[in-house]
């Protein structure tokens, strides 16, 4: 893979400037894109991972619709968070391994810039399919169509985040031994507002308080965490591979 | 304590064994640092006089 | 004015930073064992009865300043971190992974406290009050930074990642304070507010801010132990250590 990245990336700096900060962004965005889909198992295995965790709560619970509609939400919300996890710990493993990750480091064009395009398609490859299925998990739950777009809404808003956090976390634990465990313990405590407004949006809108604040402070933190997630990532992967 | 002795002694009991249990742990840990040091001084000096 | 600051600059090095320590230790020792007894004493027996918690609140006094010091220490911690990611001096460094395992042992306590009070005023051993849930998350951070340090083999990255992780941390700690209680607000019915502290004798204020001082005193001196051990077996090589230890 070194050799189609590099032919991707710009060589020097100047090349960079000419070609842009977005084609920088495209590039990263799809060749990783790329990797994943002539390695579809790994992205099929955090969604089938989210429908199985989702599918268990009733078997575990019991069948009893009234029920499962209070702790769909949570759950969705949880199972997402779970789902995420998994497939962070490739987030950067598989570039580390080879050495393109150091190369992205040495290369021109700003490292916040490419890491940012592997959060992008971490987020398309991991994220998006379960914003898209999620509905159908809901119906499980026996979800109203209102409350099911705000699920979606709020998994639109917050797998983001999801991947932007996590990647702080994957940056931190590369190369570390034992770093799938010790990811998830950085990770969690961090995803936990996300959980709330993410879970609670759902809540709200089913007990008629309205998503609106909600679904906003979610959207304030994906705001707040595009700025700096990708600087401490940087900054992660600079000590990680110094 | 009115009832509560449970858990008012409870509460001070953990909290004063675990306050008591750092230092000491930390003395142990001290001391081990120390003696690995002097255990690998007196190595060298060992070594020094057969050589 | 130059030389005062090589003077202060000559200590940030472990080097001359660990005498310095252990001549500072027993005096913090002594401070923490002296306020920790006038706290105690105004606690127990001083500070009367409270009027609908009965003997049952003084739990309080261990209770509130352990979680006062858990919640400042992260802060002291994340300071020291980022001191040490930022102008690359090794001893902030040590200092933010000695000051960690004090953090969660004070975040430890007030969870068990929270939870001795708890079972007597409220009749349960936990309830998901905004508070305990932000303290339980405070702990699970000091884990993750422990953890974290405890895995990488390398010292100086160990710092640095921890330091980048405390910095995170510490940015979402008001968030995930923020979120929490707000959390707990929509489902109001589900727990009972702690807010509701019985009204305050002075005698109790000056008992908890006798108790508080104390663990702060506490805190110091056992960091102040901890980093002389962290320097011992980092410059374990050096040739410093090698004539300390004589």
């Amino acid at each position: 893979m070194r050799n189609s990245l590099a032919a991707q990336l710009p060589a020097t700096s100047a090349e960079a400037g000419g070609l842009g900060a977005l084609s920088v962004l495209a590039a990263v965005i799809r060749r990783d894109l790329l990797l994943a889909l002539r390695r579809k198992s790994e992205v099929l295995t955090s969604l089938f991972f989210f429908v199985i965790v989702v599918s268990l709560f009733p078997l575990g619970i019991g069948p009893e619709m009234a029920l499962l509609r209070i702790i769909a939400p949570g759950v969705l919300w949880v199972a997402a968070l779970l789902a995420a996890m998994l497939s962070l710990q490739r987030l950067f493993a598989t570039d580390y391994a080879d050495g393109t990750l150091e190369q992205m480091v040495l290369s021109p064009a700003p490292l916040g810039l490419l890491v940012m395009g592997k959060i992008v398609a971490h987020w398309l490859v991991t994220g998006l399919p379960l914003v898209l299925i999620a509905p159908l998990l809901g119906l499980q739950y026996d979800l109203a169509p209102q409350a099911l777009g705000i699920l979606m809404l709020s998994l639109l808003i917050g797998t983001p985040l999801l991947s932007l956090i996590g990647a702080i976390g994957a940056a931190l634990t590369l190369g570390v031994r034992g770093g799938g465990v010790l990811l998830s313990l950085l990770t969690l405590p961090l995803y936990i507002p996300a959980l709330i407004f993410g879970a609670g949006a759902v809540e709200a809108d089913i007990s008629g308080l309205g998503a609106v604040g909600h679904l906003s402070l979610l959207a304030a933190l994906l705001a707040l965490s595009v700025f700096f997630a990708p600087w401490a990532t940087t900054a992660s992967l600079r000590i990680a591979l110094e | 304590m009115g009832g509560y002795a449970f858990y008012v002694w409870g509460s001070f009991g953990v909290a004063a064994v675990a306050l008591a249990i750092e230092p000491l742990l930390l003395r142990k840990r001290q001391h081990d640092v120390i003696d690995s040091l002097r255990r690998e001084r007196s190595a060298d000096q060992q070594q020094g006089k057969t050589v | 004015m130059n030389n005062k600051i090589i003077h202060w600059f000559k200590f940030g090095s472990p080097q001359s930073f660990y005498p310095l320590a252990g001549k500072m230790l027993p005096w913090f020792v002594a401070l923490a064992v002296i306020l920790g007894i006038a706290g105690l004493w105004l606690g127990l027996f001083v500070a009367p009865t409270d009027a609908t918690q009965g003997e049952g609140y003084r739990i309080i006094f261990i209770h509130v300043a352990a979680s006062w010091m858990s919640m400042f220490l992260y802060a002291v911690m994340a300071f020291w971190a980022g001191i040490g990611l930022a102008l690359n001096t090794r001893l902030s460094s040590m200092m933010a992974s000695a000051i960690a395992p004090t953090g969660a042992l004070m975040a430890f306590l007030s969870l068990w406290t929270g939870a001795l009070w708890g079972k007597p005023m409220w009749g349960t051993w936990w309830v998901w009050d905004a508070r305990l849930t932000s303290e339980l998350i405070l702990l699970f951070l000091y884990l993750g930074f422990i953890a974290l340090q405890a895995a990488i083999d390398e010292p100086r990255r160990a710092d640095k990642a921890g330091a980048i992780l405390a910095l995170v941390g510490v940015v979402n700690v008001p968030i995930i304070a923020f979120s929490v209680k707000w959390w707990n607000t929509l489902h109001q019915g589900a727990s009972i507010s702690m807010t509701k502290a019985p009204s305050m004798a002075v005698t109790m204020l000056w008992g908890m801010l006798l108790m508080a001082l104390c663990l702060w005193m506490y805190s110091i001196a056992m960091t102040l132990m901890r980093v002389r051990a962290i320097i011992l077996e980092r410059e374990r090589h050096s040739d410093w250590v090698k004539h300390a230890v004589e």
